[in-house]
Parts: structure tokens; C-alpha cells; sequence
């Protein structure tokens, strides 16, 4: 008896281990921004590219930081949330427009100008809203991606929740679904706005 | 003949177009020192989009991006403990493929450890218990004319049947 015990408990927890890591999301990487202030930065705005965005302008509010571009796939997938929860108004929503242009793998970036990939950014940024609906306070535009960089973006959709003092609280990587908005974001929210 | 010789151009000319490619993808910088830092650098970082590759050998567009800062950093002077800061403040431990040793990494560094020695414990004990099995006490005078007198009575009584 006690000759098959103990592979079998040994058996039992390796199996209960790999179960758990099957579980697990690899794409999930855990951020070292959360609970630190979010970086600062100062970007044109999409629709008036004359005024600067920057996250001081946001003191004093909880407010939501989305990582989108018209290229990302899933930020198509998220955006009737975003449009959603703008009608709500529940919370401000900043939108930054990552790399528009040059992340579009269809485009060479080498042969365009940094003024004309500025045009198109503007062009093709605006044109996808004007489509699918502008869910944003405004949109700050990063276009070559270093602002992205300091927030750590590695696939966008990103989205960041942002206290009062500018402090990140919560970073989510991929779409936001309806479930991820109520379970996660929303009872954060609350607790930041008291 | 000729077969032979149009396949072995057409491969030529596949060959010389791949490369081509792959100068586009990472294009040198014109020091050598920079670029031996940022491969030597790069290598010791994780790729965040395609997980299994490291930074230096990756092609996504995020992996440029990154590597074009890194060699803004090296040219600014910045140290390779510097650099390696300025990624893992950005990207967390994850970007490491040699992970900090620290309280939750301990078992990651000393597990494989731990393992070995658990395994040479239960073999050493398994093997001392054999052998005490196999070198069991010799019968004793007694115990010996009893087994004789029982292997005599099986052989007569198989003698009979």
C-alpha cells in the first residue's frame, strides 16, 4: 500500500500543478508601472494637433488611459464597450493613438516624411472614429511609439486606469470586454472616486 | 544537367533576396562597439510579443522599437546595468530571460536544487533498505534443522505422487 502512495501523491500534485498552469494567461505579464506614477509625457491632441495632451492635465481625477490605433484588430472588438461607457460618462477616457501609421505593417515608413506620416496619423486616426464612433475625451497621438515604451505597451489594446494622484492602479492588456469593464475596472473606479 | 543548374540559380537568387531581407530588418549601426553592446544586451532580453524569442534575434516591430531605444541608450552613455533598468522598470522581471534572485524567485533558482538532493536522499535510502533486505540475518541452528526437516517432507510427498 504505502509502496503506491507516495508516486501517487507525487503524481496527484504534479497533475495539480500543470492544472493551474493551464489556467494561467502566458500573454499576461504582470506590470512594474502598477502603483507607480504614470510617466509623463506631452503629445499632440488628435482632434486639435495644435494642443498638447499631457497626464498632469488630468490631476485630480480618476480617469482611464486607452491604448488604441485603426490597426489593432481587437480594439475593434473593444470599441462598442468604449462607446458604451462614454454615454455613460462614468469616467474620463483619454485615448492614445499608438503608432498609426508605422504600425501598420502594409506601410513603408522609410519613404514617408515625418510631416506627411504626421498627416496621415491625423487622417487615418480621425477617419476611424468618424466610422466607429468617438468614445474619447480626446486622443493624444503617439506616432513613433516612445510614449508607449514608458507605459510598458507590447500589445495594443492597453488600458490603464489612473488615480487621482497619477498613479496607475490597474493596467489591462487585450480588449475590455463587458465582463472585464464590470468585474474589474468598475469596482476599482468606486473605490478610487470616494 | 541543365535541370540541375536552373534549380541551383533559382536558390541563388531566393538566397540573395532572403538577405536582403534580412539587412532590412535590422539595420547596423554605423559603429561596430554600439552593435556588439546592443546584440550582447538584446540577448538578454525577451521579446514581449512573440514570447520565445529574445530582443535581438526578433523581428516584430515592437522588438526595433526597443532595440532602437537601447542603442539611443548606449549612445547617450548609459551603462548595461542602466539599460537593463530602464527595460525592467518598463516591462517588469518578465523581460529578463535571467531572472533577479529575490523571495519570489527562489524556488525557481533552488527548485532544480532541491529536487537533485530529494532525489539523491530517497535513492540513498531505497538502496539502504535493499541491502538490508539481501544481508538478512543468517539462519540460526534451530531455524535451519526446521527448514531441512520441511524440505524433506515436500520431497517425500512429491516422491509418492
Amino acid at each position: 500500500m504505502n509502496r503506491f502512495l507516495w508516486p501517487l501523491i507525487g503524481f496527484i500534485a504534479l497533475l495539480a500543478l500543470l492544472a493551474v498552469g493551464l489556467t494561467l494567461n502566458p500573454r499576461d505579464v504582470p506590470s512594474p508601472l502598477v502603483d507607480k506614477p504614470a510617466p509623463s509625457f506631452s503629445l499632440p491632441q488628435l482632434q486639435a494637433p495644435a494642443q498638447t495632451f499631457s497626464p498632469k492635465d488630468m490631476h485630480g481625477k480618476v480617469w482611464l488611459l486607452n491604448v488604441w490605433a485603426s490597426w489593432c484588430v481587437s480594439c475593434r472588438q473593444e470599441h462598442p464597450v468604449l462607446v458604451e461607457l462614454a454615454k455613460q460618462q462614468v469616467v474620463p477616457l483619454i485615448g492614445l493613438n499608438y503608432k498609426e501609421v508605422r504600425g501598420d505593417g502594409g506601410i513603408d515608413i522609410d519613404k514617408l516624411s515625418p510631416e506627411r506620416e504626421k498627416q496621415m496619423v491625423l487622417e487615418r486616426a480621425g477617419e476611424w472614429l468618424r466610422q466607429h464612433g468617438d468614445p474619447y475625451t480626446l486622443s493624444a497621438i503617439d506616432i513613433d511609439g516612445r510614449v508607449g515604451i514608458d507605459y510598458g505597451v507590447y500589445g495594443v489594446p492597453e488600458t490603464y486606469v489612473i488615480d487621482k494622484n497619477g498613479i496607475i492602479r490597474l493596467k489591462h492588456t487585450g480588449p475590455i470586454t463587458p465582463d472585464v469593464f464590470s468585474g474589474k475596472i468598475l469596482p476599482l473606479l468606486a473605490t478610487l472616486s470616494k | 544537367m541543365r535541370h540541375w543548374l536552373t534549380t541551383l540559380w533559382l536558390l541563388l537568387i531566393v538566397a540573395g533576396v532572403h538577405n536582403l531581407r534580412a539587412g532590412e530588418a535590422m539595420p547596423l549601426a554605423s559603429d561596430e562597439v554600439t552593435e556588439k553592446r546592443l546584440v550582447a544586451i538584446a540577448s538578454e532580453l525577451r521579446c514581449l510579443v512573440c514570447q520565445n524569442e529574445s530582443l535581438a534575434g526578433s523581428g516584430a516591430e515592437l522588438a526595433n522599437d526597443l532595440r532602437r531605444e537601447i542603442r539611443a541608450l548606449i549612445k547617450e552613455g548609459k551603462s548595461d546595468a542602466e539599460i537593463m533598468e530602464f527595460m525592467v522598470s518598463r516591462y517588469g522581471d518578465f523581460v529578463r530571460y535571467r531572472p533577479p534572485l529575490k523571495g519570489s524567485t527562489l524556488l525557481l533558482w533552488f527548485g532544480p536544487g532541491l529536487f537533485l538532493v530529494g532525489g539523491l536522499v530517497a535513492l540513498f535510502l531505497y538502496l539502504r533498505r535493499r541491502q538490508r533486505a539481501l544481508n538478512d540475518s543468517p539462519l540460526t541452528a534451530e531455524e535451519e534443522r526446521e527448514a531441512s526437516a520441511l524440505l524433506q517432507e515436500q520431497d517425500s510427498r512429491r516422491g509418492q505422487s
